[in-house]
């Protein structure tokens, strides 16, 4: 059969199945089960409508349990389980396994530099973007233009910056903009200036920004104006491992610095880009950076245009100037929003797997744990540490799950 | 109150910071774009962003041919290289070892007694005292200054081409086939099970609303060996229908928390008005929610759309058998980047060939995705 045809079979009769079924079973339990006549009329009503909600949810709740709530333990099972054996039981051996291979632990490192610098550098860019695009009168247009590559594919994506990192051979032009423009350098003091002093000064005002955060984070904890009852548990573990994770951040920037200061670059080599280790980790994040800013702005620019104007018409009365207004006003507003467009970054960049499939498949240390596993369960075939790496992803994502269900019991209560 | 009042620099500091902004997000996609309407020659021997000016550069060498006429007892062909009338050549040469030995409207002995002259406008005239028969005629090198020129060819080469087996016209409709009823199907479960979350009272709803939300996260890569397993001893294996119903699952919780936020925020009023005048809880859903909730329905099918047309994982999983009749456009893309990874007329072409449809939507139904997009993050 065609399958345009058996796509528009499937259409009616999924479609029309649902439509049946909900019509149908409503029917069933209004006037054959609990008809709404007779002696036990209004007892029938309102068993009926006891029963009702089941079978609107009925096929969500099925579909729900199978396709994500039952995978959930039974890719568990699987990671405890050894399946050239039977699907014996073999506790944590798959895990050690795992534990055990460099390959491993080196999409652990590359999944932990993805997950602080892209949402960073998103939120970052995306907080610029929306700030400046709400000024002007044709923000609009720009930012529907920077929102754009939300449409767009991870593999398109991945083949739109292959094209931007493609090399040629030393002689040749270049047709991949990366190299282009590296080879317009030739270490004069121009190049000195770009490369050295502007990055150095970048990563200057990086470490300082984690500074800030780790202060910002620790400063509840230690100081005494804060009723230290406000900060539940979760708050002091939550900003422990912030303050961690921007320690690290700050220990790899400063440790860049003097080793940029010295470094001796290749001028004039055409570079294949992808192949430099560590450096194509970074390239390849600037591509999820490229996607996941214009979903950062737009919802940060509804955010921006939610603050109360008498805030800041009352901080320009005092004489704030327009950085303190920003930093200092605004981005303390909407911070629960920065915090949503984080967390939901980190999802994302927790299961980006297509980027590095299409561009490098993890080779020259790219690794990440979502192509790591693909590699396990597809490519080697082995299940039980394809699932444990799974696990670990699903660990991963665990405290966003918690906080989330936390923060939507709170609302409907 | 403006911030950055109209006179001040920091008004222009702002539209210059925006439109480097913006310069730098396109240009990728742009580079793409313009590649595609390339000839391979032409990609590969200069970056795209200088197609778009007139340049000067070395063409690949051109075989003369033509009619041979006799004048004045000498055998001449004459002709034009080019098929533009736009092309000024500076230099000229008969052999690779010096591409750029003659200038133009230099006479130049080819051997055998033959001469031949190339004008700066690309016309030549090769002339023998013989007939050239059935020798092979010399080549020419050129380094010209051409205008831009695009072509077409590459499209028809990828999508319509019926010798092309690593074409994208069966990825197309197999994509096509694969997010259709991958969408329509959730949105019609998730609409019913979000009404009854957002309207109907029983114990328990607070539970499954906080079960939805939790589920919104789950990292849909558990998923992929136990339920492979289950389609296998199921009977479903790879195919269409497993594409469809993983694609409903996964897509499942993020519509039912979207269309249930939307639903909630509906006027209590107009539904107990309708249960009033004796609508059942069917009645009300079908004639007064779901016409209701049309903005929140649409920015879901966006969502889903947009997820499933793009997605890579799912369908290698779930869909692409070992034959490979059911390959989809994202996968064709990863197969040519391996196999074509330098022939970027033919890369270019496939991904925006595969890029386009999302982005037609993306900018007809921006609206929409922004409103979903909101509701689905910012409480």
């Amino acid at each position: 059969m065609h399958p345009a045809l058996q796509g528009l079979i499937t259409i009616i009769v999924g479609v029309g199945g649902c439509v049946g079924y909900f019509y149908l079973s409503n029917r069933f339990l209004d006037y054959v089960l609990f008809p709404a006549r007779g002696e036990h009329a209004g007892r029938n009503i309102n068993r009926a409508n006891q029963i009702r909600p089941w079978l609107f949810l009925f096929p969500a709740l099925f579909a729900l349990g199978l396709y994500l709530a039952y995978p959930v333990f039974a890719t568990l099972w699987l990671s405890l389980t050894d399946r050239n054996a039977g699907g014996a039981f073999v506790g944590f051996a798959n895990y050690s396994q795992m534990f055990g291979e460099p390959k491993f632990w080196e999409a652990m490192t590359n999944n932990m530099l993805w997950l602080i610098i892209v949402p960073a550098f998103s939120t970052g860019f995306g907080l610029l973007a929306a700030q400046l695009t709400d000024r002007i009168s044709w923000g609009g247009i720009a930012k529907s233009l920077i929102f754009m590559p939300m449409a767009i594919s991870f593999v398109g994506a991945a083949v739109i910056w292959k094209l931007v990192y493609d090399t040629r051979p030393a002689g040749q032009d270049q047709i991949g903009v990366l190299n282009a423009v590296w080879l317009s350098f030739d270490g004069g003091a121009w190049s000195v200036l770009v490369l050295k002093l502007m990055p150095i000064a970048l990563l200057a005002v990086f470490a300082a920004c984690m500074g800030y955060v780790i202060y910002q984070a620790l400063r509840p904890l230690l100081g005494r104006e804060v009723r230290r009852g406000q900060i539940g548990v979760w708050g002091y573990v939550l900003r422990g491992l912030l303050s961690l994770a921007a320690a690290w951040m700050l220990w790899l920037s400063l440790g860049a610095i003097p080793s940029l200061f010295s470094a001796s670059l290749p001028y004039g080599e055409p570079q294949t880009w992808l192949t430099i280790p560590f450096w194509n980790s970074i390239f390849l994040m600037v591509v999820l950076v490229w996607i996941q800013t214009g979903f950062a702005m737009v919802i940060l620019s509804a955010a921006l245009r939610g603050i109360p104007e008498e805030t800041i018409e009352a901080a320009i009365i005092d004489g704030a100037n327009p950085f303190q207004i920003f930093f200092k006003i605004k981005v303390p507003q909407i911070m629960s929003t920065i915090v949503v467009v984080w967390t939901t970054i980190t999802i994302v960049v927790l299961k980006v797997f297509d980027i590095v499939f299409a561009m490098t498949n993890g080779q020259w240390e790219t690794q990440v744990l979502a192509n790591y596993m693909y590699d396990k369960l597809f490519r080697t075939n082995d299940w039980g540490v394809g699932s444990a790496s799974a696990m670990i992803i699903m660990l991963l994502v665990t405290p966003i799950l918690a906080w989330n269900v936390y923060n939507a019991r709170k609302e409907t209560r | 109150m403006n911030m950055f009042s109209k006179k001040s620099p920091l008004t222009w500091a702002v539209h210059i910071s925006v439109v480097l902004l913006v310069a730098l997000w396109l240009f990728p996609t742009v580079g793409l774009f313009v590649s595609s309407f390339r000839t391979a020659d032409q990609i590969a021997n200069t970056g795209w962003w200088k197609a778009l000016f007139t340049q000067e550069r070395q063409a690949p060498a051109i075989r003369i041919s033509g009619e041979e006429a006799e004048i004045d007892g000498r055998f001449v062909i004459s002709g034009n290289l080019f098929e533009s009338d736009e092309v000024e050549i500076s230099k000229w040469g008969t052999s690779s070892r010096a591409p750029e030995a003659y200038a133009p409207g230099e006479t130049v002995d080819v051997g055998d007694g033959a001469s031949l002259t190339v004008t700066e406008d690309g016309a030549f005239s090769l002339a023998a005292p013989q007939s050239f028969g059935d020798s092979r005629l010399p080549r020419v090198f050129t380094t010209a200054t051409r205008p831009p020129e695009f072509t077409l060819e590459n499209y028809r080469f990828v999508l319509f081409d019926p010798g092309n087996r690593e074409g994208m016209a069966r990825a197309f409709f197999n994509t096509l086939t694969v997010t259709i009823p991958a969408t329509i199907i959730p949105i019609v479960i998730a609409a019913f099970a979000a009404y009854a979350l957002a309207w109907m009272r029983f114990p328990g709803r607070a539970l499954l609303i906080a079960a939805v939300v939790g589920l919104l996260v789950v990292p849909l890569q558990l998923a992929l060996i136990p339920l492979l397993r289950l389609h296998n001893e199921i009977g479903i294996g790879k195919g269409y229908l497993g594409v469809w119903l993983a694609h409903t699952g996964f897509g499942l919780p993020l519509a039912i928390y979207l269309l249930r936020n939307y639903m909630v925020g509906l006027p209590r009023d107009i539904i107990e008005n309708a249960r009033v005048d004796g609508a059942t809880d069917f009645q009300i859903f079908v004639k007064i929610i779901l016409p209701l909730s049309f903005p929140a329905l649409a920015s879901f099918a966006i969502f889903q759309f947009l997820w499933t047309w793009n997605d890579l994982l799912v369908a290698l999983v779930f869909l692409i058998d070992a034959t490979g009749e059911t390959t989809v456009m994202t996968k064709q893309i990863v197969e040519l980047l391996g196999t074509r990874g330098g022939n970027w007329e033919i890369l270019a072409t496939s991904a925006f060939v595969s890029i386009a449809v999302p982005l037609v939507v993306f900018f007809a139904m921006q609206k929409y995705l922004v409103r979903g997009l909101l509701a689905g993050s910012v409480k």
